[in-house]
């Protein structure tokens, strides 16, 4: 399975829920085309939940990377909810974890935008 | 740890495919590799560590080496029994050396898109070997051990 992505918009932050695998091909488009809409929308505040991904590769923490360059370039936010123990360590060895901001509850995220 | 050209995998593989040069061969690959180390006993977690390792190790062949060429082709094989596995992935490509590969855990290169397949590799697999082939291709090596039981 692909990722699935759905988006809602929470005040004035958009929150990308995702769900499946973020892998180079469907996955890692799917992710980038979710960032260009909400950027197009004007929606600067992206909270991308990662509650229901079990799976990232190399090109898809590389879409994470870009989603956060691209957004923080636009003057946005970009922050990260619910990782799993996997991606955490995916983070981890990949030094990213304290490139992105991560949250484990997404009230407290989305306050953290204000 | 056991010396892996002492053992007993030395021998024919018990797998060796050959796939094109497209993204499908990265799954179907990855399918392949983890079903059979799940029946030699991995966990959970380490099936999702093979999983990945298997992955990069295609893209890098289909995508990097081969450059999704419609000729060039990547060709895997597998040793498994004892207590480990044992993976080859072969590409067509021009080659390159590990030592170029930049260093992505560098703060320069730290918010880069590419370049950390290779560091997934080496995290997820007991031992990773590199070997540019003469005169074109590259060779991955990458060994997983059964964990104590």
């Amino acid at each position: 399975m692909s990722v699935k992505l759905s988006t809602r918009q929470v005040g004035d932050v958009t929150v990308i829920d995702a769900a499946g695998r973020i892998t180079l091909g469907e996955g890692t488009s799917a992710l980038r085309d979710a960032i260009r809409d909400s950027l197009g929308a004007g929606h600067k505040k992206v909270l991308l939940n990662l509650g229901e991904v079990n799976y990232i590769d190399s090109s898809g923490i590389g879409e994470l990377v870009s989603a956060f360059t691209t957004v923080t370039n636009q003057g946005g936010q970009l922050k990260l909810l619910n990782l799993s123990k996997r991606i955490q360590d995916l983070l981890q060895i990949t030094k990213l974890y304290t490139v992105f901001e991560v949250h484990d509850d997404e009230a407290a995220a989305i306050r953290s935008f204000a | 740890m056991e010396n892996w050209d002492a053992d007993q995998h030395s021998g024919s593989p018990r797998i060796d495919a050959v796939y094109d040069s497209e993204l499908k061969s990265v799954d179907t690959a990855e399918a392949v590799v983890v079903e059979l180390a799940q029946q030699m006993g991995f966990d959970e977690d380490e099936l999702h560590r093979i999983g990945i390792a298997m992955r990069e190790a295609m893209v890098n062949a289909v995508v990097h080496g081969n450059k999704y060429s419609g000729v060039k082709k990547v060709r895997m094989k597998v040793w498994s029994g004892g207590e480990s596995l044992k993976v080859v992935v072969t590409d067509e490509g021009s080659g390159f050396e590990i030592s170029r590969v930049p260093d992505p855990l560098a703060k320069e290169n730290l918010l880069k898109e590419s370049g950390r397949g290779i560091l997934l590799m080496q995290a997820f697999v007991d031992e990773f070997q590199v070997r540019r082939l003469q005169p074109v291709g590259t060779e991955v090596t990458m060994v997983k051990y059964l964990a104590s039981r």
